[in-house]
């Protein structure tokens, strides 16, 4: 089976044949998914030799530094297998309609949906959400006009974009692992999987794992060493915070990540024993190690989200965020308690009861500088004058939804009570409900704010208010019933089940998945009438909400240079100091200056290929194709030292041409008041340039 | 890659001055990432030592520390690589008071030259442990052995590789200001990978040798 050139490749290996092959239900809802890669590859491969979309793509987007464009491929990758990861959840939910006759698909493709699932949302769809936008916003909102290494982050790119990439091949070739996200030892060991499962969890984790830690080294030196004149820490706005403390939970989080990673592949790959069952290996290394990573993670997904809210929230009351300094703080604290609480995750495992308890109470902990936070955006919408636009409809459903995923946190992180519902469906219901209320709310809140900014046009107020409600609605009928039949004892990750009881519930979460589908398909309605109205919608004056930090302090889109004059900061909240006073749209000086922007990069898509290449063969043994593409992937980094190429230039003229004719364009254009807002008045002018 | 606040420029480490120009202007964000990016290294390499630590019992009757330690070796690898650092030390002071490229390129294939002494003889020792029986894949304690001294391994070779390419690129560029600021950072990686091998040393090696 072992073969010089194709590895262990067979013909069986192809999923999408399956279903000839053997047309079971489980078969045809497989093989279906890997023909809509297929199809869905060979149609954008079309599109983009027939529209001649490639050049576009390759020239100004897979080689670019700019990390505006970065930020927003980051997004695209995220929305992708976000829907992939939403159509697996519906496809779980009506497993578990049928479960109570054992389901309609069998146990192992159940597993591997989870799997997969679980992978794709934290990894996959969410990560890129949160690193997106810390690449869209915090070189402008700290006054910058890039990051500190523009073509590492192209490299960080590419290498998220190849995990994700080696997920959607496990849907046409071979199998993905059936140890869920976490992929407990020796489960994934090779006495227990010995197929491509497991391998392909180890090289997409791994793989990407890499881009991830790159984008925190990134955006810690960019946060430190690039802060525009006057930008002192306390003048950064809250979002830069988070993304500061996200970066540092990706250094110290992820080598516990790659380090998990290595051993299991040594594991499965040279029969080193470091997590199997005999011969002296040792699971709770996995399960430490692992966690280590794991609990923090969480926060990375987190923190970002709570910066965003945090933004609009102080936009739409239409004032400054209160309490400045105790969420800097609260902040922080969570960064450093995040590390100390992890092992909470297997209260069940064994330890003694006293390591229980410390770990217990170092995670109720963490409910103190949340708690602040939350009261922090009530206060900033206490007597604010709120304008009830979409982000303050995800905004009311995520302070009302995480109260409760906060209390359920509570009661998970006692162990006498963990105990009791340690596995069951009570443990989804809680995480969903901090994950999809906390952080995919803000993400889509965020695309709402922050959308006119990098493409020149709002989105339809009607569809994106729907899309919210719908959003809600969802989550409430698809989560909050797991809490009851968690309680009553139905555990995670079973394809069966053999109490009618948990029926009744189990149609209701479907109702709910349905309509979280429902809510996808919204969004996407989102961004296609929007496209269709982008002239009614178009706000080139960039700044639609009366935004207050730095970054509506630009024209939508953005210019590639950000920033033609670097900005100096006097107080917190800079651009709206600047509207109050007067002295915003204005040019004081005349020494424009040539900019150079950083140079394009072939790099990323060397990576995107054999990296993919890479992760491809070490998955099915070709150990020629594996080989070849690290040396290919290798030599190209090196050979990046030998090349001495200068970026564009961006003469003087055109960056104050451009700047000049935006001001102009301000002064006379008429700012909306803000209660107009989402009328086609609104074109992107704050009400104030008049009152200067 | 201009920092935009002006805050004086130096690092942990040896700094150019600012004789140096471009290349100690752009030292700042570049050292800084640099060491945020062995802090991390540290990360993983405290994985392994921990990985370790509690893998000692775990010999399922195979070979344990005792029977895999050569003292000899393991004292001349410990020299081969703290000179070789040393070494690599006066290359990034040539380099910083302007000596020739020929000079420094010389001071660093001699460090060069004891980093790959010191990947000979732990190659010899894991092959002489191999010999024995001591494979990674007897038990938990071996491949977490194995693991921890092949991973600081590796990164010298990787080092060592680095090393090559950066003595190629002094030659063809001489000292433009990116190379000198890519030898500030493999000298603080070469002299990073010493820190490691000093825990290695204490934690992996010294008890079995006062056994
Ligand atoms: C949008 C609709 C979604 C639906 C219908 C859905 C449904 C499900 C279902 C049915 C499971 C399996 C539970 C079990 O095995 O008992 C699951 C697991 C999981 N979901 Fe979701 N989910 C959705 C969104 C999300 C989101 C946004 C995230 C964000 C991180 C997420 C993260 C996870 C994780 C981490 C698991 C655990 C996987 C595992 O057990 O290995 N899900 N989800
Ligand atoms: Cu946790």
């Amino acid at each position: 089976m072992d073969h010089l050139i194709s590895g262990r490749l067979g013909w069986d290996d192809i999923a999408i044949f399956d279903v000839f092959r053997d047309p079971t239900a489980s078969n045809i809802v497989g093989s279906s998914a890997g023909w809509l890669v297929v199809i869905g590859g060979i149609i954008t491969a079309a599109l983009l030799l027939v529209r001649g979309w490639w050049q576009p793509l390759l020239f100004e987007w897979l080689t670019t530094t700019d990390h505006k464009k970065i930020g927003i491929m980051y997004i695209v990758v995220g929305l992708v297998m976000f829907a992939r990861g939403v159509a697996e959840g519906v496809v779980m939910r009506t497993q578990y309609v049928t479960a109570f006759e054992g389901g309609y698909l069998t146990a192992d493709h159940f597993s591997e949906l989870f799997s997969t699932h679980g992978t794709i949302m934290i990894f996959f769809a969410l990560m890129p959400f949160l690193i997106g936008f810390m690449n869209l916003l915090v070189p402008l909102m700290i006054g910058a006009r890039d990051v500190a290494f523009p073509r590492l982050n192209q490299i960080s790119l590419a290498f998220t974009v190849v995990g994700a990439m080696l997920l959607m091949i496990s849907l046409v070739i071979g199998k993905f692992s059936t140890g869920g996200w976490t992929g407990y030892p020796p489960y994934t060991g090779v006495a227990f999987q010995p197929g491509t499962g497991p391998d392909y969890w180890i090289w997409s984790l791994g793989l990407s794992g890499i881009g991830s830690l790159l984008t925190g080294i990134n955006f810690a030196v960019t946060i430190y060493k690039m802060r525009c004149p006057g930008m002192t820490f306390m003048r950064m706005p809250v979002f830069v915070w988070t993304a500061l403390c996200t970066s540092i939970l990706l250094i110290f989080a992820l080598p516990p990540l790659t380090a998990v990673v290595i051993m299991q592949a040594l594991d499965r790959y040279l029969d080193f024993h470091f997590f199997t069952n005999d011969l002296g290996g040792n699971m709770m290394n996995f399960a430490n190690l692992f966690w280590m990573f794991g609990h923090p993670e969480v926060y990375i997904l987190i923190l970002p989200a709570f910066g965003l809210y945090s933004e609009f929230t102080a936009i739409f009351a239409g004032k400054r965020i209160y309490g400045y300094t105790s969420l800097v703080i609260a902040t922080m604290a969570i960064a450093v308690l995040s590390f100390t609480v992890w092992l909470h995750h297997f209260f069940t495992m064994g330890q003694s009861p006293t390591i229980n308890v410390a770990f217990g109470i170092a995670t109720m902990l963490i409910a103190i500088p949340t708690g602040v936070k939350v009261y922090v955006w009530i206060a900033t919408l206490w007597g604010g004058r709120i304008r009830m636009r979409t982000p303050v409809i995800y905004l009311g459903g995520f302070i009302f939804f995480f109260a409760i995923g906060g209390y359920t946190g509570i009661l998970l992180a006692n162990p006498t009570i963990n105990f009791t519902v340690h596995n069951s469906q009570f443990v989804v219901a809680h995480f969903h409900n901090v994950l999809l209320p906390g952080t995919l709310f803000a993400v889509l809140a965020g695309i709402y704010v922050w959308f006119p900014k990098f493409f020149g046009f709002r989105l339809d107020e009607r569809w994106s208010a729907t899309t919210a409600w719908l959003f809600i609605v969802g989550f409430t009928f698809a989560f909050m019933p797991l809490y009851m039949v968690g309680l009553m004892g139905l555990p995670r990750r079973s394809p069966a089940f053999d109490d009618p009881g948990y029926i009744p519930y189990m149609i209701v979460a479907m109702g709910g998945a349905l309509c979280l589908l429902a809510a996808l398909c919204a969004l996407i309605g989102t961004f296609i009438v929007s496209a269709r109205r982008r002239d009614e919608l178009a706000v080139p004056g960039g700044d639609p909400w009366d935004g207050r930090t730095l970054e509506w302090a630009t024209p939508a889109p953005v210019p590639e240079w950000n920033f033609a004059f670097l900005p100096e900061v006097k107080r917190l909240d800079a651009f709206e100091v600047e509207k109050a006073q007067g002295t915003a749209y204005r040019i004081d000086r005349e020494d424009f200056e040539d900019i150079e922007l950083a140079p394009k990069s072939w790099i990323g898509l060397t990576i995107i290929v054999f990296g993919t290449l890479l992760g491809f063969a070490m998955v099915f043994w070709i150990w020629w194709l594996a080989v070849l593409s690290a040396t290919v992937v290798l030599a190209h980094a090196i050979g990046l030292g030998f090349v001495r190429d200068a970026g564009e230039i961006v003469p003087a003229d055109v960056v104050e041409r451009t700047e000049r004719d935006w001001i102009a364009a301000a002064r006379q254009g008429q700012g909306t008041d803000r209660t107009l807002e989402v009328s086609p008045r609104n074109r992107g002018f704050s009400a104030r340039i008049g009152e200067a | 890659m201009t920092a935009s606040s002006s805050c004086s420029s130096s690092h942990p480490g040896l700094n150019l001055g600012a004789a140096h120009g471009q290349a100690h202007e752009d030292a700042e964000p570049v050292m800084f990432g640099f060491w945020i990016f062995l802090m991390s290294d540290l990360v993983t390499f405290a994985m392994f030592f921990a990985v370790y630590a509690t893998s000692l019992q775990a010999t399922a009757g195979g070979p344990g520390n005792a029977d895999i330690v050569d003292v000899t070796s393991i004292a001349l690898q410990t020299g081969a690589l703290l000179v070789s650092s040393l070494l690599f030390g006066i290359a990034t002071v040539a380099m910083k008071h302007g000596s020739a490229a020929r000079t420094v390129i010389l001071w660093l294939l001699a460090s060069l030259a004891l980093g790959l002494c010191f990947l000979g003889l732990e190659l010899r020792d894991f092959i002489v442990a191999a010999e024995k029986g001591a494979v990674p894949m007897r038990s938990g304690y071996l491949s977490a052995f194995w693991a921890l001294v092949g991973l600081h391994g590796l990164h010298v070779a990787v080092g060592s590789v680095m090393i090559c390419v950066l003595c190629a690129q002094i030659a063809i560029f001489g000292f433009a200001s990116d190379v000198k600021t890519r030898l500030l950072r493999l000298g603080l990686y070469w002299h990073f990978l010493d820190i490691i091998w000093i825990g290695i040393f204490s934690i992996v090696f010294l008890p079995g040798l006062l056994t």
